[in-house]
């Protein structure tokens, strides 16, 4: 028998509404995810990520289709996934008047571990969390970023072999949203806990997922890896300028980069292949558009650029 | 950096990102320092999913009732934070509406002072285990927040009957102020008042059980508000007004609601003689309507995932 996959997706689909207010929140989605895989779902608001999620937890059954999970069948039995996956949804209103420490507790209590079993698990996701400084204070008294850090940390206690998170590094702020990629990275590497979650952070997506879905409109337009998925779709790469004030007119590269530059206010977005990058770089920095010039970004195609290129219609994908 | 320099650093690595807010770079020191505390934390996991070629081995569920220790304990802790609302609003409603019939009522007619004490006080548990349950399941059903149990290992039942159980214990406090209170008010035995436990403990499993049958069941979050708050003034009405002071046909509603049966064996509890056969007759016909409401309240949390969001 050949290694066990942690979910196999087959022409998923499911409907919300009725008539002709019917909307498909998943349409006929196929997906592989492996053992250990940290796996991302990128996509605008209302593209259907959550509810493939919460499918994926069996707390949704779809109209069609099928998902196993390990081997088990998830729609015949959604009891099967609390056993072997976490979930981190977006609401956590249920634990909000509870300190911190007593949350997570809780939560390890509830995944079956004994008293003195939760108290040390929770003790070392606190620590690894950094939330050590406000572990008795109630959640709905923190800060957005501690309470989402708080909510992450009930996730990941009690072990699961599997985390579903939907928006896991949503209003963290950097120190954060480190800690919690290096803590579902120790996971995979000693463990090989398979992570899915959801973002809609295009730079996430690039820098810490093994394979991205993108999501528009409940289909599945593109999955691969990040950088595949980019090179798929250009070898063009992408130079930002943004001016201190108005560069001079007349500088022929300044010219020519407006005559093709996306402008909103003083940022300027052009497409090129490198070496016209490089060139235009170099003439830039030396001549006299450099005092007018505040920063610049040299990079390759992003995933919202795979997005727009594969006929992604929305325009909300978050670039920080 | 001078722009030759930065011209440099861009062209050699030829159209990699530059992007201002990096890559996890400084994940190194926080690996180090948690390194240990996990090691230990998820050790035994990696050993057993280390066998990896064949179908995984479920993790068992977790037991009912290490489950519904969990979520009552859990809930009682809420108790510190929401400690007015919860433990007290109830008390002072009570104890307003006794003061306000205390002008009223002929303290003489012991039968009516008996009624409007045991009725209040079983308003406590009406206001606390089926208006605020109701609410707290349609809040958390309308946020999505029912997802945090239903995707953990656990029973829906030990949810439903953890969290009842704690909105009763939440009435506790409430009820025997009120009750006390009442009893000096209006000048009744304070003796008999040990039936507040069955009482609390019934009234509270069966109005707690309509209050999660409520707040899970209703189509809206302020329908469920709206229900409970009928519930809990419907028990107000027909727990302290007398029986037989009750319009012909409202009578008839006093029989089919459970806090009623509560209502009687407390104000049974301040006559000199407590008849216990009808006393036991109460208390079961409560824990009846408990059985069938919380069981009730258990299939409706099954289903309020299977929801779209």
């Amino acid at each position: 028998m050949g290694r066990v996959l942690s979910y196999v997706v087959r022409g998923l689909t499911r409907r919300h509404g009725a008539g002709e207010h019917a909307v498909l929140a998943t349409s006929n989605i196929d997906l592989d995810v492996g053992r250990g895989e940290v796996f991302g779902v990128l996509g605008p608001n209302g593209a259907g990520k959550t509810t493939l999620l919460r499918q994926l937890m069996g707390l949704i059954r779809p109209d069609a289709g099928s998902i196993t999970m390990f081997g088990w069948d998830v729609v015949a039995r959604p009891d099967i996934p609390p056993r072997l996956a976490a979930y981190l949804g977006q609401h956590d209103m249920a634990l909000e008047d509870l300190p911190v420490g007593r949350a997570v507790e809780t939560t390890a209590r509830l995944r079956g571990l004994g008293r003195g079993a939760a108290r040390a698990a929770r003790d070392a996701v606190v620590d690894e969390l950094g939330l050590a400084p406000v572990v008795a204070r109630p959640m709905r008294q923190l800060s957005g970023g501690q309470r989402r850090l708080a909510s992450v940390a009930c996730t990941l206690v009690g072990d699961r072999m599997v985390l579903v998170l939907d928006e896991p590094t949503t209003g963290l702020d950097p120190t954060a949203r480190r800690a919690v990629w290096s803590a579902l990275e120790r996971r995979r590497a000693a463990a090989g806990v398979t992570v899915v979650l959801v973002t809609h952070n295009v730079l996430e997506a690039e820098t810490v997922l093994d394979r991205v879905a993108v999501l528009d409109a409940g289909r599945v337009i593109a999955c691969d890896t990040p950088g595949r998925l980019k090179a798929s779709v250009s070898n063009d790469v992408r130079l930002d300028l943004v001016w201190r004030c108005d560069p001079p007119a007349h500088d022929p590269t300044i010219a020519r980069l407006a005559r093709q530059a996306e402008i909103s206010g003083r940022r300027w977005t052009t497409r090129m292949d490198a070496a016209a990058a490089r060139d235009a770089l170099a003439r830039l920095t030396s001549g006299p558009a450099f005092a007018a010039l505040d920063d610049f970004t040299l990079a390759t195609p992003s995933l919202e650029d795979v997005y727009l290129a594969l006929g992604g219609a929305s325009r909300t994908l978050e670039r920080t | 950096m001078t722009a030759a320099a930065a011209y440099d650093a861009a062209g050699q690595i030829a159209g990699r990102a530059v992007e201002a807010a990096g890559p996890p770079t400084e994940t190194v020191s926080i690996v180090e320092r948690t390194a240990d505390t996990l090691d230990r934390s998820v050790g035994g996991f990696s050993r057993a999913v280390a066998a990896a070629d064949t179908p995984v081995p479920l993790p068992p569920s977790t037991p009912f009732g290490a489950a519904l220790g969990a979520v009552y304990v859990g809930q009682l802790a809420r108790a510190r934070v929401a400690r007015v609302p919860l433990l007290f609003v109830a008390a002072f409603q009570s104890l307003g509406i006794m003061l306000l019939l205390r002008g009223v009522v002929d303290v003489g007619n012991e039968t009516t002072s008996e009624q409007v004490v045991a009725g209040s006080t079983v308003l406590v548990v009406a206001f606390v285990a089926l208006n605020l349950l109701a609410q707290r399941f349609g809040a958390l059903r309308a946020a999505g927040a029912l997802d945090y149990y239903l995707t953990l290992p656990v029973p829906g039942s030990a949810v439903v009957l953890g969290t009842a159980a704690s909105y009763a214990s939440f009435a506790v406090p409430g009820m025997i102020i009120t009750a006390v209170v009442g009893s000096l008010l209006y000048g009744l035995p304070l003796s008999g008042l040990w039936l507040l436990l069955p009482v609390a403990v019934m009234a509270g499993a069966s109005l707690a059980g309509i209050g999660a049958v409520i707040g899970l069941l209703a189509p809206r979050q302020e329908l469920a508000t709206v229900a409970g708050q009928v519930g809990m003034s419907v028990v107000l009405f027909l727990g302290i007004i007398p029986a037989d002071r009750l319009p012909l046909g409202i009578d008839v509603l006093r029989d089919l609601l459970p806090s009623t049966y509560a209502v009687d064996v407390l104000a049974g509890a301040f006559r000199p003689s407590v008849n216990w056969g009808m006393v036991t007759v109460d208390l079961l016909v409560c824990a009846l309507v408990a059985f069938v409401t919380l069981l009730a309240a258990s299939i409706a949390l099954r289903r309020a995932g299977n929801a779209p969001r």
